[in-house]
């Protein structure tokens, strides 16, 4: 009897899981109406691995592979733009819709608005560039690095993809080395593989 | 904290919740959790790194425990009126919950045992820290959570049933 009062007190009842829930909701709801929120996130499943995909005000900012580590990615997204960072909400709904349609083969082109602030100078130029390369198509990180106005910043190139904030979305998996290897890739190169194998066959 | 917020809720937002629940009443519990973790999420970016986050939360609850607790007595139904059916007052908790007749017999303890209880049972603080939030000495939080306890344990039947003569 002695300790089953104390336990009682601190063991979670029945029915608490749900109700935490409809808080957690309405919490960012709350939060999102009065603007307090740098970010919400939410995890999609995909061919690819699970994804995690973040959202500012502005846009999506952050799409991340698996193999990236979602908390340490949250932990980096954090410091990045702020704390104030809640799972759920509505802001990418959308998105995770057009993701579905894009590994289906019935979407070639992302229109959500993107937020890019992860991104600068010469990584932000090539990163414009990127999303200007056609689905299905494919470019050398040379000529990436020539519609990006710099021709010798090859490696340059190659750092951008490398850091690429919203891959899938800004297709980095569209760029290839010259001779037609495949070069490198954040999420892998097996993803980056399956993701030009779909848009081959598409 | 560069920790997103959302850990925050995770780690300590069912401990909250049972907090809430012993210092207003399972009934105002959920309005002093979402005031909770609300003007947590605003102040969370300038919380030092090394900061006791469960700690720093129970101190914010304390607060918004007293703002909802004063509401709830401004917006007590006038008698003579029919109360909606729909909000259960705080002396009738919500069916819905389980253990709703512990709550009721820790609602019924006097006000600084109560907190201690809550603060230190529920949440886990140290008495040195329950005793910031409620006052008075590390000593005095230890006796009153002690004392607490002692008092559920006669006006509190574990198999569902609160004794009315104490």
């Amino acid at each position: 009897m002695s300790d089953l009062t104390i336990q009682l007190l601190t063991e979670p009842a029945t029915g608490d899981r749900e109700r935490l829930d409809a808080l957690h909701a309405a919490l960012v709801d709350r939060a999102s109406a009065e603007s307090s929120l740098h970010a919400t996130y939410r995890v999609v499943d995909s061919p690819v691995g699970a994804l995690l995909l973040a959202a500012t005000e502005d846009g999506v900012v952050r799409v991340a592979f698996e193999v990236e580590d979602h908390d340490r990615v949250l932990e980096s997204l954090g410091a990045a733009i702020g704390s104030r960072i809640l799972r759920g909400g509505h802001r990418l709904d959308l998105l995770a819709r057009e993701l579905d349609d894009y590994f289906a083969g019935r979407r070639h082109v992302f229109d959500v608005p993107l937020d890019l602030r992860l991104a600068r100078g010469f990584r932000l130029t090539v990163l414009r560039h990127l999303s200007e390369i056609p689905y299905g198509s494919t470019e050398s990180y040379g000529e990436v690095a020539v519609a990006s106005g710099n021709p010798r910043a090859v490696r340059a190139v190659g750092s951008a993809c490398a850091t690429n904030p919203l891959p899938i979305v800004v297709p980095c998996h569209r760029v290839l080395r010259s001779d037609g290897s495949l070069g490198g890739y954040l999420g892998g190169l097996p993803a980056k593989e399956r993701l030009l194998a779909l848009e081959r066959a598409a | 904290m560069l920790q997103p917020f959302e850990q925050a809720v995770t780690e300590h937002g069912a401990v909250v919740l049972r907090v809430c629940r012993a210092v207003v009443g399972p009934t105002e519990a959920d309005d002093a959790w979402s005031e909770t973790f609300l003007s947590a999420l605003r102040a969370w970016p300038d919380l030092p790194d090394d900061a006791n986050v469960r700690a720093w939360l129970v101190t914010i609850a304390h607060r918004k425990a007293i703002d909802v607790a004063r509401a709830g007595a401004r917006h007590a139904v006038p008698v003579g009126e029919v109360p909606d059916a729909t909000a259960p007052r705080g002396d009738q908790p919500e069916e819905a919950l389980p253990d709703a007749d512990l709550w009721q017999a820790v609602a019924a303890l006097p006000e600084k045992q109560r907190l201690c209880v809550a603060y230190h049972h529920v949440a886990g603080l140290p008495h040195p820290e329950v005793a910031r939030i409620v006052g008075g000495t590390p000593a005095a939080a230890r006796r009153a959570a002690a004392d607490g306890i002692a008092r559920l344990r006669t006006t509190y039947a574990p198999d569902g049933r609160v004794s009315l003569h104490v």
